[in-house]
């Protein structure tokens, strides 16, 4: 029975059918998924905090005003996001739990501290850069609330690219100090951001039967090589250089080789040694625990106004 | 309105725009600290309009000056005795509870306010007030709501409200004063004169109180200053983070 609904379901997907909330799903698709999207979730809500960081400093009322509406488009988009994981039967608390107790995991980036004005450009630039790359390729994603999801948040995703990278811009034509500042910040954040993809193809835990299922669309090898494309010229353009010696353009395969990413950096960021994982993940659950008194208030407050009504 | 000067009407723009300016900055140290995803977004909106109420007014006060100034130099490049803002909106964030406090009490009076402002003969003020009631509007729902579910909620959050209330009521009593410059304004046609806002204020906050089973403070204490520019030694920590980098790297394009 199990087996050909399995076979039911893979048709379906073969079909470019979408999956909905309350279609039969293969157990190990729906784990998979909860996981997928909970981490892009946390990943929203976590990286409010390295922006946040940023916007009391923001240098202009008008920086200041972007980026405090970028902060709040990205915990909106962890909203979208944790709904879209509720229809998989988990709640938003379980999926804050697991963050809590390291169960689930936030995109690494965020480990690294966003330490000057610039790595607020970079992060628009190359951050959100590479999660479009990913996001875009998933507006094709197989179960139908993340994909529908994906193509809301990919529209003000690359709004933040653009700012971003206008704030790399004004900073690269600036002063020697802020051409230094934007360089530094290319510097510290470009290998962190082809991380993001992921390992490579060979090594990826999930990617045989993530995209079989389709969940993922295109490989962690292939979009991290549209992203490294992409880049280049966005680089060239304002006079920045990427920090990679091994870059350059490979006329055969119409692709730009580049460096191999330091796997054992990876690996130890994920493993808990980056510079800011406990900061992260302390605040997130400081600021859950501070704020119980006012869950529990307005659970209360809404008994009260229940009873007042069943009493008049 | 044809005896006051340019001068003297953007130096009281640069008194609303201080206000705005520092509610907003405050505000907006809530980000990734709320006590649940909802709310960091709605004090994030707060935030953002009283930035954008800010530069309004700034961009208003830069020309009337007419020298060159712009709505970041006048945010940026002032120090605390140059300040104006009233002294409630500089008070520290706190918990949850005194946000939410202040912002009912500053929303009660800022309502207010922009209703009146509406009508100054001064066309770019009167606009400018009638964006402004119509975010007050939406903050003063908000905040009265907070007010009545944790004021009503638990023993835990009714203390927090209450202690909040308690440590703020000092801080209202200058939302109403005019000095002798807002005072010839306000006859002018230009200004509030804010002690007319004062009875129905009160009478709002009373009600709202009553209802959130808070009491109202009857302790007779009260700080005045900002206006003058004496302020609290928040304002300096404030205007450090507000100014870092214009400070440290003066003069550039961001």
């Amino acid at each position: 029975m199990s087996e050909q609904h399995e076979q039911i379901f893979q048709n379906r997907i073969d079909a470019e059918e979408k999956i909905e909330p309350k279609d039969w799903m293969p157990e190990a698709y729906r784990r998979n998924l909860i996981r997928q999207i909970s981490q892009h979730a946390h990943s929203e809500v976590i990286g409010m905090q390295p922006e946040g960081n940023w916007i009391t400093r923001a240098p202009t009322l008008h920086r200041k005003a972007i980026l405090l509406a970028k902060v709040q488009d990205e915990g909106g988009h962890g909203l979208y996001l944790y709904s879209a994981a509720e229809t998989l039967g988990i709640s938003r608390e379980e999926l804050i739990d697991a963050l809590h107790e390291g169960r689930a995991k936030y995109a690494s980036i965020f480990n690294y501290p966003a330490i000057t004005w610039a790595d607020i450009g970079a992060i628009g630039w190359l951050v959100d850069g590479a999660a479009i790359v990913n996001q875009v390729s998933l507006q094709r994603t197989s179960y139908g609330p993340y994909a529908r999801g994906m193509v809301r948040i990919c529209k003000e995703e690359s709004f933040h690219q653009r700012q971003g990278y206008h704030i790399m811009m004004t900073l690269a034509r600036g002063s020697a100090d802020q051409k230094h500042m934007a360089q530094d910040a290319l510097n510290r954040f470009w290998w962190p951001a082809l991380m993001m993809f992921g390992p490579h193809d060979s090594e990826s835990a999930h990617s045989a039967q993530s995209m079989k299922w389709k969940v993922k669309r295109q490989t962690n090898d292939e979009l991290r090589q549209k992203f490294v494309d992409q880049s280049v010229a966005q680089a060239e353009e304002i006079g920045l250089t990427i920090p990679d010696p091994d870059l350059i353009w490979n006329e055969k395969r119409g692709h730009y080789d580049f460096g191999e990413i330091d796997w054992d950096e990876f690996a130890q960021v994920i493993a808990g040694n980056g510079p800011c994982n406990r900061q992260r993940l302390t605040h997130h659950r400081r600021a859950h625990e501070d704020g119980a008194w006012v869950r529990e208030a307005m659970v209360s407050y809404q008994k009260k106004v229940q009873q007042r009504r069943e009493a008049a | 309105m044809s005896e006051i000067s340019s001068e003297q009407i953007k130096e009281y723009v640069l008194r609303l725009a201080d206000d705005a300016v520092v509610q907003g900055h405050r505000l907006s140290e809530w980000c990734s600290h709320g006590p649940f995803l909802e709310e960091d977004l709605a004090l994030t909106n707060v935030a953002l309009d009283f930035i954008g109420r800010a530069r309004m007014f700034y961009a208003y006060a830069a020309k009337l000056a007419d020298d060159g100034s712009t709505e970041d130099s006048f945010a940026y490049t002032r120090d605390c005795r140059e300040f104006t803002n009233l002294l409630i909106h500089e008070l520290p964030r706190g918990d949850f509870a005194f946000t939410c406090v202040r912002q009912y009490l500053v929303d009660e009076y800022s309502l207010r306010f922009m209703e009146e402002l509406c009508n100054s003969e001064d066309p770019t003020l009167a606009a400018i007030a009638a964006k402004a009631i119509k975010e007050s509007r939406y903050h003063l729902r908000r905040s009265r709501d907070w007010m009545l579910r944790l004021g009503d909620g638990t023993a835990e959050s009714n203390r927090r409200m209450q202690e909040a209330l308690n440590e703020l009521w000092g801080y209202t009593h200058e939302l109403f004063e005019a000095d002798r410059f807002e005072l010839s304004l306000a006859n002018a046609g230009v200004a509030v004169d804010p002690s007319l806002l004062r009875n129905e204020w009160l009478t709002a906050v009373s009600t709202t109180c009553e209802e959130a089973t808070l009491s109202l403070p009857t302790e007779n204490w009260s700080v005045r200053g900002g206006r003058e520019g004496i302020h609290t030694e928040h304002l300096g920590h404030l205007l450090s983070d507000l100014q870092f980098l214009q400070r440290a790297y003066p003069g550039l394009e961001w």
